[in-house]
């Protein structure tokens, strides 16, 4: 096994973006990437492409093949990696593994979502399908239904307050207000969060992520040639992966994602590296209550702690230790196949000392943490300094 | 729901009459059935059983915006419910005016699901009511 680094990164403008398509983000997020890693598109050897739902979203299947034509990489191996909310961080880690075992050199990983091109209830149900559609959906359960289960158990095992659910989306807004590609740029209030529409009791609008168009891309090559590519390349140190069952009702306890906690005692492990080591860290923040989930599966938080210390501001930018400095899928917009992959290019300016306006002072251990439907699939990987 | 006919009828059994299965290795009980058991893989031995239909609130939310297929019902509320044999079970708690908390008793009734599809199919399965 090889060590692997990230050479280059390049991320589009997440949002509403009615005036382009899956293959146009696709271009402006990969010729970043190439530019950033000095490569042209004739030395790419191989491709990832997550995304979830291009069938549902844009009619559109086969989207690797179709993604490696429009950048150039004739001819090369291509793979669509699916895995629901999760398909950017599981084609992260494939990518990983092909450069590490030695097979390929250089290696693309994309993650792209088109999903306004459709309604706004229709991206909703496309997006139900990362659930038991034979079980849950079809019993009228949506995703935020799935994860408000989540968070009104929570509520009752460890008193969490709607507020302190709230502080997450407000401290999320915060950040993408210093994220030029964050679609949500505005600040908002625990005040605004409480008003706003019901959704899912006790989720409201505001403790939800977006609908979004968007694309991100990450170069990787062995560590051992990265510094010809680029001055400061990124060390990937852990990278893990766990799966758990699609049905909620499946599981011993709904207010832990069990494959969130495996994965990261896995990651832990690969990089000897422990949660107080971890200085910025993008989780999956689909809802508020999942990245209460996460900063305690992931060992920052003893399990019931983390929604305090989130409304205490413990993981604001520069805080105890910073949470979302992209803005999170909340403030910076989740095109669900694009989210993994983003959380890469995010850490990887962190880590380089590249996150203009939004620095994390002195970061030397990044990570990121991706999961699909209400955790049925978690990614985690951890980065350091590659030079 | 838009789907063929088929895919509601193969699950009748298991949608009107609340039925799944026990592993005889282990004793763990599923619903809906599973042919392999969670504990006891290729070795599993599952066995068909119908569940009382008593369970508890483990916890519920209030449905505000429904999947396009449930636009007539909102709000509406689902509960993940725990059967007293052991599995849980997520199904619409039905409005009967009594408090609905968690740790509250239920049991089945059946009813209605939605009004119709595109297939004019009416779906009937298990709900559950707060005693």
């Amino acid at each position: 096994m090889r060590d692997v680094a990230i050479i280059g990164a390049g991320l589009t403008k997440f949002g509403e973006r009615w005036n382009v398509g899956m293959k146009e983000l696709m271009e402006e997020a990969g010729l970043a990437a190439l530019e950033d890693a000095n490569i042209s598109s004739r030395d790419v050897e191989m491709l990832f492409g997550g995304t979830m739902a291009p069938g549902s979203f844009i009619e559109q299947e086969h989207t690797a093949a179709l993604i490696a034509d429009q950048l150039g990489f004739h001819n090369i191996p291509a793979v669509r990696v699916e895995n629901a909310c999760a398909s950017g961080g599981s084609a992260l880690r494939l990518g990983y593994i092909t450069v590490a075992s030695g097979i390929h050199d250089i290696v693309v990983v994309g993650g792209v979502e088109k999903m306004t091109d459709i309604t706004a209830s229709a991206a909703t149900t496309a997006l139900g399908g990362a659930g038991d559609q034979e079980w849950e959906l079809s019993q009228g359960i949506t995703f935020p239904g799935l994860y408000a289960l989540i968070a009104k158990r929570h509520m009752y095992e460890y008193g969490t307050t709607e507020e302190q659910l709230a502080s997450v989306a407000v401290k999320n807004h915060e950040n993408a207000g210093k994220n030029e590609f964050a679609q949500f740029r505005n600040k908002i209030t625990i005040e605004d969060v409480m008003k706003s529409k019901l959704i899912a009791d006790p989720l409201k609008l505001l403790d939800c992520s977006p609908i979004s168009d968007g694309a991100a891309v990450i170069v990787l090559a062995p560590l051992e040639k990265a510094k010809k590519y680029n001055d400061t390349p990124i060390k990937i140190v852990a990278s893990a992966q766990a799966s758990d069952t699609l049905r909620l009702a499946d599981r011993d306890s709904i207010t832990e994602l069990k494959a969130t906690k495996i994965a990261a005692q896995n990651a832990y492990k690969q990089a000897n590296v422990s949660p107080s080591d971890v200085d910025v860290l993008e989780v999956h923040d689909c809802f508020t209550i999942a990245e209460v989930l996460a900063m305690e599966d992931l060992g920052i938080y003893q399990k019931g702690k983390a929604a305090k210390a989130i409304a205490d501001g413990e993981t604001a930018l520069n805080g105890k230790v910073s949470v979302n400095t992209s803005g999170g899928l909340k403030g910076c917009g989740h095109p669900v196949g694009a989210t993994g992959v983003k959380q890469a290019v995010e850490i990887t300016w962190q880590l380089r000392g590249d996150a203009k306006g939004r620095q994390v002072s002195g970061a030397e251990v990044g990570m990121t943490h991706n999961v699909g439907g209400s955790g049925a699939t978690a990614v985690v990987h951890i980065f350091k300094r590659g030079d | 729901m838009d789907v063929a006919p088929a895919s509601l009828w193969r699950k009748i059994n298991t949608r009107y009459n609340l039925v799944g299965n026990t592993c005889k290795n282990c004793n763990t009980s599923y619903f809906p059935q599973r042919v392999v058991c969670r504990n006891c893989g290729r070795k599993s031995k599952l066995e068909e059983r119908k569940f009382s239909g008593n369970g508890t609130i483990f916890s519920f939310t209030r449905i505000m915006v429904p999947p396009d297929a449930f636009r007539e019902d909102a709000p509406y509320t689902i509960g993940l419910i725990k059967l007293d044999e052991g599995p849980m079970v997520e199904g619409h708690i039905i409005d009967n005016c009594a408090e609905i908390k968690i740790g509250g008793k239920v049991k089945t009734v059946f009813r209605r699901m939605q009004t119709e599809d595109k297939e004019d199919l009416i779906r009937y399965q298990y709900k559950f009511e707060p005693l």
